[in-house]
């Protein structure tokens, strides 16, 4: 640590301002830390603390009323939790399957989107805009429309698969076909903030390597594959990465399209989705704090995974 | 009476103004329309804020369990999280309050529903509304098929489910709610009329009775065979009640507190010639549930404790009971009953069903237990694999020791 702040510390103001009170060269010399400090105690204040809460909550068998009194079982849950093959696993393969699934569709069709937008049109302002209409409605409302439109009686998509003379769907009634559907529904909403992050930077590329691959005879595939996706790497992998912990914590989408629970037979609950059930239908706030907590560690065990990769991809 | 209001009694942090989470409903919905009422009797001045259903019990779930003061009268569902309350020390203790009134008649509320707003010998809150099952069913659908009454047995409800679905292709037999906790309350006036309880009379699980088998298998099976086409196992009673006043359904059991959401023209494309019956009877006669589905409460950590039971007190009183059950609520007080105007806006046949439903009503209509919600998702849970095509009696074997062992966790 020292070791960072010297360099800073060394032409210390002091000895330039041999006269300043001692209460200003002091505050002088620890400039960084009080600038820093209102942040760093609002930090405390609205994260360590219920972190904290959280992981001490973790540790004990709280349930029915946070005030009541509980007792300090060590790792108890976690084990209870990590044994439990039959909620929390399915629900840990139904959060990484729904992020995966969503996420490769996100980027695959993000990218198509964001090369088709690259070069200007006619008529590209008004493409742009319908293009990200999705992303501005609120979640919750974006379900319930969904919801409406996939009723497996009076929906408007049985309806239109009838028209072209495909039986109706279950849709999101069905027990096997709820999770892909309200995959969909992600797809749908968030598709258009990873075309923005990838036109941004598709737009900020320079355009000498294009045209030196042009002149050199490369195919447009050829030119996307080994100029246009390496350059553009670092960009993916920040849409990657922002859009992939969103994606991990979905809980809006999937409660209004099927309630508590993730539906009769789970078959949405993700693990936000259980732990909300745990908290708020069995006030079990102690298993639900192990369930966050397992929770958190998965995100920072992900959100690592690719910050490391991002940073190999940078030295490249 | 009218000026002591104004002095906020002997609380310490008393305020004029009473402090009221309601829930979204009809009962809510008339209350607020005469609350200037109340504020210009007392001068107290009342603060709504109205929540559904799921949103209201997460905000008593967040806020008492914070011990907040800014919520001083609460609606809640005595059945569903009142014992949780009142274990918790959440609910203020009404007895002396409510016996000490002349004016309220304590005496005049039926026996059932206090019951279930009371914890260890103790009042923790005043029942408002009360339900029984009744059936709602098509007349013209009915009289098409050349049925001249609605069914008085199940099996006379599965051949006319039956028959009618032949007749109306689109249209299903039955309608209910489908989802593994939401159903569960519905399905207990079918498992009642088969026999069975949730828990016996020792206090053991019971859902894997022969009873109980028959009743899940039952109620499954008119869904699966008699339900809409692509039935969903999500369904609450707006989605169920939609299909049905969206007029593709012809039977559909549910709560007499909901009936206005049938009869009125603006909401339901049947109001015409939709009938109510009592529920038909099983191998045990008909059983519906007759409970209590809403109360009023006092927050223990309020400070405006006294001002609040005023206004429990007001709305709660004979008067507005009366008027709320000319409105199509039905309320807890033997007076209004017995009173020929409580029941006379009332369908004919809606009122007779309920008679009957009074007369033989059970007290509950889900498991009476603490954490109710994870009871309900298991005896709910053979529910849904009746409906989906599981083996419903397997089914109930599973759940039945599941709910033994959350019976045994919750009596440590």
């Amino acid at each position: 640590m020292s070791a960072v702040i010297a360099p800073d510390k060394a032409p210390s103001r002091a000895n330039v301002m041999p006269d300043t009170p001692g209460w200003a060269r002091w505050a002088n010399d620890h400039r960084k830390w009080l600038f820093a400090a209102p942040a760093m105690a609002f930090v405390a204040a609205l994260i360590i603390f219920p972190l904290g809460w959280t992981i001490y909550l973790s540790l004990t068998d709280s349930s029915g009323s946070v005030r009541a009194e509980s007792e300090f079982i060590g790792f108890r849950n976690y084990i209870d939790v990590l044994t439990d093959t039959d909620r929390f696993w399915p629900a840990v393969g139904r959060t990484a399957a729904f992020t995966g699934v969503a996420l490769l569709f996100e980027v695959v069709l993000g990218m198509a989107i964001a090369l088709l937008l690259w070069r200007p049109f006619k008529g590209e302002k008004w493409v742009r805009v319908a293009i990200l209409l999705p992303l501005v409605a609120t979640p919750v409302a974006v379900g319930m429309m969904w919801r409406l439109i996939f009723d497996p009686n009076i929906g408007l998509a049985n309806q239109a698969l009838g028209w072209i003379g495909i039986g109706p769907q279950p849709w999101l009634a069905g027990q096997h076909t709820a999770l892909p559907t309200t995959i969909f529904i992600d797809i749908w909403q968030w598709t258009p903030m990873v075309v923005l992050i990838l036109l941004a930077g598709l737009t900020s590329l320079s355009e000498e390597p294009q045209e030196a691959a042009m002149i050199d005879g490369a195919s447009p595939w050829q030119r996307f594959r080994h100029v246009t996706l390496p350059l553009l790497m670092p960009t993916v992998i920040v849409a990657v990465l922002l859009r992939g912990i969103d994606a991990l914590k979905t809980f809006d989408i999937l409660y209004a399209t099927k309630g508590r629970g993730g539906g009769s037979f789970n078959e949405v609950e993700t693990l936000n989705v259980y732990a909300y059930g745990l908290s708020f239908d069995y006030n079990e706030y102690g298993l639900s704090s192990t369930v966050l907590i397992l929770f958190f560690l998965i995100i920072i065990g992900s959100m690592w995974a690719l910050t490391s990769r991002r940073k190999k991809e940078a030295r490249r | 009476m009218t000026l002591s209001a104004c002095g906020g009694g002997g609380d310490s942090g008393a305020s004029d103004t009473v402090r009221v989470t309601l829930v979204n409903h009809v009962w809510t919905e008339n209350i607020r329309k005469v609350i200037p009422q109340f504020e210009q009797e007392t001068g107290l001045k009342v603060e709504v804020t109205q929540l559904g259903e799921d949103q209201l019990s997460d905000q008593y779930n967040v806020k008492l369990n914070a011990g907040s003061r800014d919520i001083d009268v609460m609606m809640y569902r005595p059945l569903q999280e009142g014992r949780l309350f009142a274990e918790n020390g959440y609910l203020a203790d009404l007895t002396d309050k409510a016996e000490g009134s002349a004016d309220f008649d304590f005496a005049d509320f039926q026996e059932t529903p206090v019951g279930a707003t009371s914890h260890e010998d103790k009042l923790v809150g005043v029942p408002i509304i009360t339900e029984q099952q009744v059936l709602y069913y098509r007349k013209d659908l009915l009289e098409k098929s050349g049925f001249t009454a609605p069914p008085a047995t199940l099996d006379e409800l599965k051949a006319q489910a039956t028959k009618i679905q032949a007749d109306n292709p689109g249209v299903a037999g039955f309608v209910a709610r489908t989802g593994k906790a939401a159903a569960v309350t519905q399905f207990s006036s079918f498992l009642y009329s088969f026999g069975g309880d949730f828990v016996d009379a020792s206090g053991k699980a019971a859902v894997n009775t022969p009873a109980a088998k028959q009743a899940y298998a039952f109620y499954g099976g008119l869904l699966r065979e008699n339900g809409p086409a692509n039935v969903s196992t999500d369904m609450s009673w707006s989605e169920a009640m939609a299909i049905f006043t969206q007029g593709q359904a012809a039977f559909y059991p549910e709560a007499n507190s909901l009936y206005k959401n049938a009869t009125d023209p603006a909401k339901s494309k049947v109001s015409e010639t939709v009938g109510f019956a009592p529920m038909p009877a099983g191998p045990a006669g008909s059983k519906p549930y007759n409970i209590p589905s809403w109360g009023l409460a006092v927050n223990e950590s309020s400070e405006n404790q006294d001002n609040a039971w005023k206004f429990i007190e007001w709305a709660a009183g004979k008067a507005q009971t009366l008027e709320q059950q000319k409105a199509g609520v039905p309320g807890a007080r033997t007076s209004v009953w017995e009173n020929p105007e409580g029941i006379s806006t009332y369908p004919a046949d809606m009122a007779d069903a309920i008679t009957v439903s009074l007369a033989n009503g059970v007290g509950h209509d889900r498991p009476v237990v603490e954490r109710v919600a994870q009871a309900r998702e298991i005896v709910g849970q053979p529910i849904v694999d009746a409906i989906t095509g599981g083996d419903a009696a397997a089914s109930a074997e599973t759940a039945n020791e599941a709910f033994q062992k959350f019976l045994d966790d919750e009596a440590r």
